[in-house]
């Protein structure tokens, strides 16, 4: 699956020092319930760890490129907890914000960007009727359309799943993200369901796949154990922003180690005295 | 105290803008007071207006259009009364003669120019990711009072898939490079605009909109 003349062809002439360029993102990704982060954090110096908003501005401080935010808050009535989060991040952190979860309609984005989200992700309502993209595009424009795309290999390929990666879908996963790059969506989430949670590292050759038919930006998830999974994912896989969860959360690494890790591998990043 | 207005037309993050615009203020004691709005009479009294904008320019052109009375009322704040005015990403993009996105749609005519698509290319020539979306950094910066105290290379965040093209080399105030060098920032007179996002750009967009509330073109 690797192509012979490696990561060339999707970032040219790698340089960790090299300045104008576009950078590698660096993503930390908060599972937020009910209005409170949900995985376990372990932050030494954050009073209140179950505050998603408390951990944004921390990730703010080290540097994070980006953050995203995943609501997993199972019923629809509390999902206004969301947005109430979304509102008070964006007033303390001046970086850019990604929301998902529970999105299924241009209006349910309308109202994530409204609370001051740049990006919203949407996953199980665009498997299941992937013209609802265009639709979100054409609303929201597609800078802040994001594929929330869940996979699991199948054969010699990869499945799409739904509903956190519980249900199959029998769609093939190259081919579901080459439809919503030419849909609308602006960029790809891109979860391996098998690796999520391993820390065995992201799938490479599913972020190469993917990369090899897709020309909008794809951020790696699922399985990050280390840094150098990070800059695999980019330099192998061709990633182009990195997420995740817990390798952040509880300190084994902080943003500012995985970016040195990139700049090591050569990958242009933003270092945080940059800033 | 400065009276500062973002035009609210259904278009953009008004609320990122204002918060990062307020936190701007309080951090280098400037008193402002932000009003968003869509009322000609108080984009006519405002000491200072910004313009915002994200998603498709035909739309915000179109979103702008629908509000009775604005765009007169923001050339007589920019022409007749010399307002320093701020545009943000699709926002800058308006200030140009027209967008080609789809349609044709025409803008402000403000900066003599048009809006197109990027088609950026990596050095063998293959077609690199649109929208360009991240951390860049600026390049080619002018002398400018809103550019002021960045540090070396700042880097500002991006997310866009069209970009300004300039038809006067002097209204270009900073450059990004993204397989091929794009218009980041314009500035004629009392007029700036930014490609970038200075609400989401952390320290160096706080400097810039600071620069701009305390800017007097």
């Amino acid at each position: 699956m690797m192509s012979s003349d490696g990561p060339s062809t999707c970032l040219p002439g790698l340089s960790g020092r090299q300045t104008g360029m576009l950078k590698v993102r660096v993503i930390p990704c908060l599972d937020v319930k009910d209005g409170r982060t949900v995985k376990g954090v372990n932050f030494v110096d954050l009073r209140d760890a179950g505050d998603p908003v408390a951990l944004a501005r921390a990730y703010d401080a080290q540097g994070a490129d980006e953050l995203t935010f995943l609501d997993i808050t199972a019923s629809h009535e509390k999902r206004g907890a969301m947005i109430d989060v979304v509102e008070r991040t964006a007033d303390a952190c001046f970086m850019p914000l990604t929301v998902g979860g529970g999105v299924r309609s241009p209006d349910d984005m309308v109202a994530m960007l409204k609370a001051g989200a740049d990006k919203v992700a949407i996953n199980t309502a665009a498997v299941l009727d992937p013209t609802i993209l265009r639709a979100c595009a054409r609303k929201v424009g597609s800078q802040a359309v994001v594929m929330a795309l869940d996979v699991r290999r199948a054969g010699d390929g990869w499945g799409v799943f739904t509903h956190g990666g519980r249900n199959s879908t029998g769609l093939d996963a190259v081919q579901f993200a080459k439809r919503a790059a030419e849909l609308g969506a602006g960029e790809i989430l891109l979860t391996s369901m098998d690796r999520d949670g391993t820390k065995d590292g992201y799938d490479i050759e599913l972020l190469r796949a993917i990369r090899d038919v897709v020309r909008v930006p794809i951020v790696a998830s699922g399985g990050a154990g280390n840094v150098q999974h990070m800059a695999d994912a980019v330099i192998k896989g061709g990633a182009d922003a990195v997420l995740a969860a817990s390798i952040f959360h509880f300190g084994e690494a902080s943003v500012a180690d995985a970016k040195r890790a990139l700049a090591d591998a050569g990958a242009p990043v933003r270092m945080t005295e940059d800033a | 105290m400065t009276r500062l207005a973002i035009i609210d037309y259904g278009s953009g993050n008004v609320r990122s803008v204002q918060r990062a615009l307020e936190a701007a203020a309080n951090h280098f004691e400037i008193p402002l007071t932000v009003t968003l709005t869509d009322d000609p009479d108080r984009i006519r009294q405002a000491d200072r207006i910004v313009l915002p904008g994200v998603g498709h320019f035909a739309d915000c052109a179109a979103g702008l259009a629908s509000r009775t009375g604005v765009t007169e009322a923001l050339n007589e704040a920019v022409f007749r009364s010399r307002r320093p005015f701020l545009g943000v990403c699709v926002g800058m993009q308006l200030m140009a003669d027209v967008g080609r996105e789809d349609v044709e749609t025409r803008g402000l005519g403000w900066i003599p120019g048009a809006v197109e698509r990027i088609r950026p290319k990596d050095a063998a020539g293959a077609d690199l990711p649109v929208p360009h979306m991240g951390w860049n950094v600026l390049t080619d910066l002018k002398s400018h009072p809103v550019l002021n105290g960045l540090k070396q290379d700042p880097h500002v965040y991006f997310v866009h898939s069209y970009a300004l093209t300039a038809e006067h080399r002097d209204h270009v105030a900073a450059r990004c490079d993204y397989g091929g060098k794009f218009v980041a920032a314009v500035a004629r007179d009392n007029l700036f605009g930014t490609q970038f996002h200075p609400e989401k750009s952390q320290q160096a967009g706080q400097t810039i909109l600071a620069n701009f509330l305390r800017w007097k073109p």
